[in-house]
């Protein structure tokens, strides 16, 4: 909580370490005394549920990959051996098939909330990108795990979405081959699928490292947007955060556990426990819930190669957003019309979810259109356009002020300009 | 709890909007066919499988689905394990004999046949997809060991299908050779009218009735599709009910930690 702490090693064996591998002082620095501002609310504590989801997820997974057999004779059964014969494989298997999508849920709850402080502005440019790369990885093992099942939807999905990558030009082809493993989905193309699904959590887990590195070099962002002035704004992460994330994780687990035990296959396809037939197609094939957005952007496209161009688009211009809203003032609670613009941009989001799942024909296409252009132009007009034009509203001068309703006001201008105070006095200290 | 009530002030419009999308999004879906809802036990946080039920339902799978649908995932030890039909190991032992199966080959190399025991699987009706296809108009009858799962509303669909054959076809539906039922997708189905009264004799003397044996047949699909189940229900009340007076202590405690921060 005191700015000018330092950590001091208290016995001999400490004293002892931290001469040769301050693992210690890493672990207060970081984790312990490391100073956040005090004024979080709830939205931020998705950082930390997001965490405990990759690690569920991991977990869960080796366990699973113990009694799973990566082979398309053999991988629906062992499945159904997991789920029957396994003790708690059951368990084990609903939870990682529905962490994925309480994964997916917080990340975007998570990003939304990002979106809205306006967390990817300066100096905290790289925590956004690195996140932005998380989440593409995140896609990517998300998908190539809802093949390992083996049932009609992995195997259409994982045809459909293949497929995509024909459209491309001149390499299209090959690398489909690549991917694939051949020309068509079969064995060599759930090999594959297993081994880099197996793979990529390891490499999210090294970039979540980056991220939260990155995190602790600028210090949170917080509600008002407001950068930390000196040691009245933050409190220490433990307790204060330690105990606030907790209570906010066991919220979010009592839903979790609410699917694993009570509704395990409400989010999954009912024809997915279906053994995959390549001489049978489904009548609808749909992605996981977590993709329809995307999904729906690219069938809003007549043009296969733009659909599909859209549909990467839409995940690659979020690299762009720090360069993209240029406005000072951080937090949406100081901007009326981002507040505005941004609440329709969640809608449109939540369409395109809903629309992903609906055959492409009629007021569905026509609404899924209209939602992919809210889409792109809410990042590639209306932020620009607004950075130049918007006045934001009178601001406090501190978060301190802030919190105690003080009516000091500043104009807002040149509030995030300069280094935070802190983030200097951090790197000092070292 | 302050926090909680600032961020629905400060979010109030964005709360209302979901609000109206999530209405209006339930609105437009309720327009689908409904499937008859006979009620199980199965159903809800605290549901058990009906065992006598269950019982039942078998002898309609053995004696009459068992002709022309496999259960590849079962072996005859489940119908004896915790959470199912729950018949004696004894009872389990001389249904499993009643049947035989082909188990490799002696040092001539003649195929050994021996009857089945416990830890075999259902036996299969067919050899393989394609002499199942020639039996039956063409059609694949589908292996019913995750059919619940595997349909929309599962054993609701399933039970109105088997109870839900009609004499009676539309006059601007051409079904063929086929058998006309409404809540099959389309109307014809491959699958003729399996079940009629008395097509078996229950054991516990219960009238076999179609609308009883269809109840029954469903209730042991739904257990078969997931055995695990009431195991299942039964360790989410723990594990829940630990996490409530976990979340209690908690709330107390953030409360108590941010009662001095301003």
């Amino acid at each position: 909580m005191n700015h000018d702490y330092q950590y001091t090693p208290k016995n001999g064996f400490s004293k002892w370490l931290d001469k040769r591998l301050p693992l210690m002082r890493f672990a207060d620095e970081n984790l312990l005394s490391f100073p956040t501002p005090k004024n979080l609310n709830y939205f931020y504590t998705f950082g930390f549920i997001l965490t405990m989801c990759l690690v569920t997820q991991i977990i869960t997974g080796i366990v699973l990959a113990m009694h799973y057999v990566p082979n398309t004779l053999l991988a629906f059964d062992s499945i159904e051996h997991i789920m029957r014969d396994v003790n708690y494989g059951w368990l084990i298997r609903y939870t990682h098939s529905n962490g994925a999508s309480m994964f997916f849920l917080a990340v975007f709850i998570h990003m939304f909330r990002g979106l809205y402080y306006g967390s990817y502005k300066e100096p905290r440019e790289i925590i956004w990108i690195l996140g932005v790369v998380i989440f593409l990885l995140m896609i990517i093992t998300g998908f190539m795990g809802y093949v390992l099942p083996w049932g009609q939807m992995s195997f259409w999905g994982a045809t459909v979405i293949t497929n995509l990558v024909a459209t491309i030009p001149v390499i299209g082809e090959p690398v489909l081959t690549l991917l694939l493993g051949g020309y068509s989905v079969d064995n060599p193309t759930l090999n594959r699928f297993f081994s880099l699904h197996y793979l990529l959590p390891f490499v999210i887990f090294g970039v979540v490292i980056l991220h939260i590195w990155a995190l602790h070099v600028t210090g949170n962002n917080n509600p008002t947007g407001i950068e930390v002035k000196d040691s009245k704004d933050t409190i220490s992460f433990h307790p204060y955060y330690t105990v606030k994330d907790l209570f906010a994780y066991i919220v979010f687990l009592l839903m979790f556990c609410y699917f694993i035990f009570y509704n395990p296959n409400i989010l999954g396809h009912p024809d997915n426990y279906i053994e995959a037939d390549p001489m049978l197609t489904p009548a609808h094939i749909v992605p996981e819930w977590y993709l329809l957005p995307f999904y729906a952007i690219l069938r809003a496209v007549p043009d296969k190669l733009m659909g599909v161009l859209l549909m990467f688009g839409s995940i690659v211009v979020l690299f762009f957003l720090p360069w993209l809203d240029t406005m000072k003032v951080k937090s949406a609670r100081y901007r009326p019309l981002y507040k505005i613009f941004f609440l329709l941009f969640v809608v449109s989001c939540l369409l395109l979810g809903y629309l992903g799942a609906k055959a492409p024909e009629g007021i569905y296409l026509f609404l899924s259109r209209v939602s992919t252009i809210y889409y792109f132009a809410f990042f590639l007009v209306i932020m620009p356009v607004l950075s130049r034009i918007e006045k934001p509203l009178p601001m406090p001068i501190g978060i301190s002020n802030s919190a105690l309703n003080n009516s000091v006001y500043d104009s807002g201008d040149g509030i995030a300009s300069g280094a935070p105070s802190y983030a200097m006095d951090s790197v000092n200290r070292h | 709890m302050n926090i909680f009530k600032n961020i629905f002030k400060n979010n109030f419009y964005f709360f209302l909007i979901l609000f109206i999308i999530s209405g209006s999004v339930s609105a437009a879906e309720g327009t689908t066919f409904k499937n008859q809802k006979p009620g199980f036990s199965f159903e809800g946080p605290f549901g058990k499988f009906d065992k006598e039920s269950l019982k039942r339902g078998y002898q309609v799978y053995s004696e009459v689905c068992s002709a022309c649908h496999g259960m590849k995932q079962l072996s005859f030890r489940n119908l004896s394990q915790p959470g199912g039909p729950e018949f004696s190991v004894e009872k389990v032992k001389a249904i499993a004999s009643g049947y035989s199966i082909i188990d490799g080959t002696n040092e001539y190399g003649e195929p050994i046949e021996r009857s089945m025991v416990l830890t075999d699987r259902f036996p299969k009706p067919y050899g393989s997809k394609d002499e199942a296809k020639a039996a039956n108009n063409g059609a694949y009858p589908p292996d019913l060991s995750l059919i619940v799962k595997a349909r929309v509303d599962g054993y609701n669909y399933l039970y109105s299908l088997l109870n839900g054959y009609e004499e009676e076809i539309p006059e601007d539906l051409d079904i063929g050779d086929l058998s006309y039922n409404p809540w099959f997708p389309g109307g014809a189905i491959a699958m003729y009218q399996p079940l009629y009264d008395e097509s078996v004799e229950y054991e516990d003397g219960t009238i076999a009735t179609i609308d009883q044996m269809s109840y029954d047949v469903t209730n042991f699909l739904a257990w078969a599709a997931e055995p695990t189940m009431e195991e299942r229900k039964k360790l989410g009340f723990i594990v829940m009910g630990f996490l409530f007076i976990f979340l209690i202590l908690m709330y107390l405690s953030v409360n108590r930690l941010f009662k001095d921060v301003h």
